[in-house]
């Protein structure tokens, strides 16, 4: 299968002594495999980037062509190095772990969330100041919005999800992730999805379906990332030397298999050409508008909850040293909550033109879920059981304890919030934004930050965190500006509802839209200083953990952390 | 043997896990997504709904590509004060050739499903260029840049191709004309626009955005605003018949 002429012909016989001396084999069917589709796309994006019209086609193309021939050239790169090579799975009877996609995701994460959360920060200023939007295509708030989400949601969020679950699945697997190239091309390819599709927005390429925005071929591209994911992941359950598999691989599968159903059908997009990023969805109108929430709120559900409950029953056990607190709730609650949450998009859609039967029945389920929803803050929390003294001297600890008490507070305010005469006042309001942020910059926000704590001195072998008492002040600050920006939109958001729907003595509306747009100046730079506490927070994170890695004491060989909990009790 | 013990086949099976969580997760969707598609009541009986013009469309996709979702809504609830702030709640059927939908979920400006002919051309054009020149406490980005833009018209025939196959009941005549239709719409008394208005007899025909001399994403823009929310003829659309 390898084609030997593709070896530098001067390095011929240098090449044929190492082959030799390592024993020389083929190239394995991976290998060969991903070279073959990546030299494919490289000519397929080559063609697209000279036969379109379309500038930001080209430029996406560009970036498909150049990508998928750097992958060419490091795959054979790697096989002639090191003679095609099998890495060995296990070393002296313990798994030989691949830690170099968990390294590279964690560090991205880091990289996506600063740039995230500064770009939030951005649009937040543009919210108090116009002049911010400076006029231009390229910095209006709608374009930055989507490019905020993204960064936050899907690669801030995604590569901690991809870092930590090709981590925990690892350990609890007690086997190495299959592949040399798939877990690399899982990672790298899911990080150029990101590229293309913040770019893009900046560009003017959207689809305009909120948290769906990335046009068409950037969905194909992730569809094909992503199944190799979920064969990744599968792939190590299957080498697996534990009998049972762990809580939190229910969790991750439940996310991985979950976001695939949900990305495809909500991206049944028809592309006006091939050489166009403009295409249009199948969906119309008030379907289109069910499907959008149907994967919106559960965007929600399984990237943003099941994918860092995961997290939750990894890291706060070994973090706290204590098994999980219920076995037997961890079973009701997993298979109650991904059950229910998939009901509860249409409370997104109260009073709107879709049909009552469908908003109620979003709303029944909405609160239903509130059970699950707590029965797995209850099993996070509980799990400090007999080490709950360990809040005042471990701050890593107490950041992931309260990310769960946050996700208690966010999942009963939604169900609360979904009620249609809750909904009503709030929907449309700075209140829902308020929401989400409870539960991104509090829960997903630290329990990642936690879980990103513990991971740089476990994967590059140092014995602590640089600084315990940054991470402190990393506490401190951003929780300060959680409880700023949360309360400052809870304030915003149902005065300005309430100003929406009054009336003076004479019958007339009382207040005129602008008058509302006026009232919340005051509250929106409060949010910014919440938001820019939150930055702040999170490059003092990325300081620590680089004198981490940099200056921090090696841990001894043997000591490196064992891959196994105890089980539940 | 207890009842949890069962649950051993979840843990020990990857596929069988995988199974369970699909079956699970795909319930509910199935229950609330498929009964929209062929419950008749779903979409309510109107007269006048069409298709977007080709210039509509445009204006329509400059809408979506500057997030303008983001901030406004196109969804008017059916309470007292909306009702008067913005008129009439929206019906299902006024987005039914919508790919995709706009209701939008969040109103820092205000909701726009039927701002069309709320605003003179010139006012939108003014309020687009520089919104706080208008109305000035507004938080709006300006879009100066829309006005200087020409149309890009060149894929106008395959995207109402495309709109035809997701279900957008648009003529062989209007596609096969889509381009010149585009530029008629927006060139009152000339070739173009008479073609046009027997093609498109409930479209108007203007200069939207106030510069004859060139078709602008403005023109589009402020095309597709003037249209919203004026389609469905309420003087004859009973409530009563569609209530659900």
């Amino acid at each position: 299968m390898v084609v030997p002429s593709l070896a530098p012909c001067n390095d011929f016989k240098d090449w044929g002594a190492k082959m030799a001396q390592n024993k020389a084999k083929m190239v394995s069917l991976e290998e060969g495999g991903f070279a073959i589709f990546l030299v494919l796309l490289a000519f397929a994006c080559i063609i697209v980037a000279g036969k379109t019209f379309d500038q930001v086609m080209a430029f996406h193309a560009g970036i498909g062509a150049l990508f998928a021939a750097v992958s060419v050239f490091l795959i054979f790169k790697k096989y002639f190095d090191d003679g095609g090579e099998v890495i060995p799975a296990e070393i002296d009877g313990k798994p030989n772990y691949n830690m170099g996609p968990v390294k590279f995701g964690t560090i991205a994460a880091m990289f996506w969330g600063i740039a995230g959360f500064t770009v939030g920060l951005v649009i937040a200023l543009q919210l108090a100041w116009p002049a911010l939007n400076f006029d231009l295509p390229w910095t209006n708030f709608g374009r930055l919005r989507p490019l905020h989400t993204s960064a936050v949601i899907f690669a801030f969020g995604g590569n901690v999800l991809l870092a930590t679950s090709m981590y925990v699945v690892q350990r609890t697997c007690r086997a190495r992730m299959p592949g040399k190239i798939l877990p690399w091309f899982v990672i790298l390819g899911y990080n150029v999805f990101i590229v293309i599709a913040g770019t893009g927005y900046l560009l003017g390429a959207t689809q305009g379906k909120e948290y769906a925005e990335p046009e068409w071929y950037a969905d194909l591209w992730l569809t094909i990332v992503w199944v190799m994911y979920l064969l990744l992941f599968l792939g190590t359950l299957w080498k697996r030397k534990e009998p049972h598999i762990y809580v939190a691989n229910w969790f991750y599968l439940a996310f991985i298999v979950t976001i695939a159903l949900l990305h495809v059908t909500n991206n049944l997009t028809i592309p006006v050409s091939i050489y166009s990023t403009k295409s249009y969805i199948v969906w119309a109108g008030v379907q289109d508008a069910m499907v959008q929430w149907w994967y919106g709120h559960n965007a929600v559900g399984f990237f943003l909850t099941a994918g860092f409950l995961a997290i939750m029953y990894y890291f706060i056990p070994k973090q706290a040293d204590r098994p999980v607190y219920s076995y037997r709730l961890s079973i009701v609650h997993f298979w109650a909550l991904i059950f229910i949450y998939i009901w509860a998009g249409p409370h997104h859609l109260h009073y709107t033109a879709l049909p009552q039967w469908a908003s109620t029945l979003g709303a029944t389920f909405s609160i239903i879920l509130w059970m699950p929803s707590w029965g797995g803050m209850i099993n996070g929390l509980m799990t400090l059981s007999g080490a709950w003294d360990k809040l005042r001297t471990d701050p890593v600890l107490r950041m992931m304890v309260v990310s769960v008490a946050f996700y208690g507070m966010s999942t009963f305010e939604g169900p609360l919030m979904s009620l249609r005469s809750v909904n009503s006042l709030s929907h449309y309001t700075d209140w829902t934004i308020g929401h989400v942020h409870s539960g991104a910059l509090g829960w997903v926000g630290y329990i990642s930050f936690g879980a990103i704590y513990c991971l740089v001195p476990w994967l590059w072998n140092k014995r602590n965190l640089y600084s315990l008492k940054l991470v402190n002040w990393h506490f401190w600050l951003s929780t300060l500006g959680i409880v700023l920006y949360i309360t400052a939109m809870w304030v915003s958001g149902i005065m300005q509802g309430l100003m929406w729907r009054a009336y003076d003595s004479l019958g007339f509306l009382e207040y005129s839209f602008v008058e509302t747009v006026e009232a919340m100046h005051p509250f929106y730079i409060i949010r910014a200083l919440g938001g820019a506490l939150f930055v702040v927070g999170a490059l003092i994170m990325a300081y620590n953990l680089w004198m981490t890695v940099r200056h921090g004491e090696a841990e001894e060989a043997d000591a490196t952390p064992a891959g196994s909990l105890a089980p539940a009790e | 043997m207890s009842a949890w013990k069962k649950h051993e086949v979840f843990e020990k099976n990857s596929f069988v896990l995988l199974v369970g969580i699909l079956v699970m997760v795909a319930i509910g969707g199935l229950v609330e997504i498929a009964p929209l598609f062929y419950l008749k009541s779903t979409i309510e009986k109107t007269e006048g709904m069409r298709p977007y013009t080709p210039l509509e469309l445009t204006g329509r996709n400059i809408y979506i590509r500057e997030g303008c979702y983001l901030c406004h809504s196109q969804m008017i609830r059916p309470m007292r004060d909306e009702m008067e702030r913005y008129g009439h709640f929206s019906l299902a059927a006024e987005s039914m050739y919508d790919h995709p939908f706009q209701w939008g979920s969040k109103r820092t400006g205000p909701d726009l499903a039927r701002v069309g002919g709320k605003y003179s051309d010139d006012w939108h054009v003014e309020h687009l260029k520089d919104p706080r020149s208008l109305v000035p406490a507004s938080i709006m980005p300006g879009y100066p840049f829309l006005a200087e833009n020409k149309l890009d018209t060149r894929d106008i025939e395959a995207a109402l191709s495309v709109n035809t196959i997701v279900g957008v009941p648009y003529t062989e005549e209007q596609i096969a004309n889509a381009k010149s239709d585009l530029w008629g719409q927006a060139k009152p008394d000339t070739d173009a626009a008479y073609a046009f208005e027997e093609r498109w007899p409930t479209a108007t025909i203007r200069d939207f955005d106030g510069n004859p001399g060139e078709v602008t994403e403005m023109d589009a823009l402020v095309a597709y605003l003037q249209v919203l929310g004026t389609m469905v003829d309420f003087s004859i659309y009973d409530d009563k018949a569609n209530a659900r």
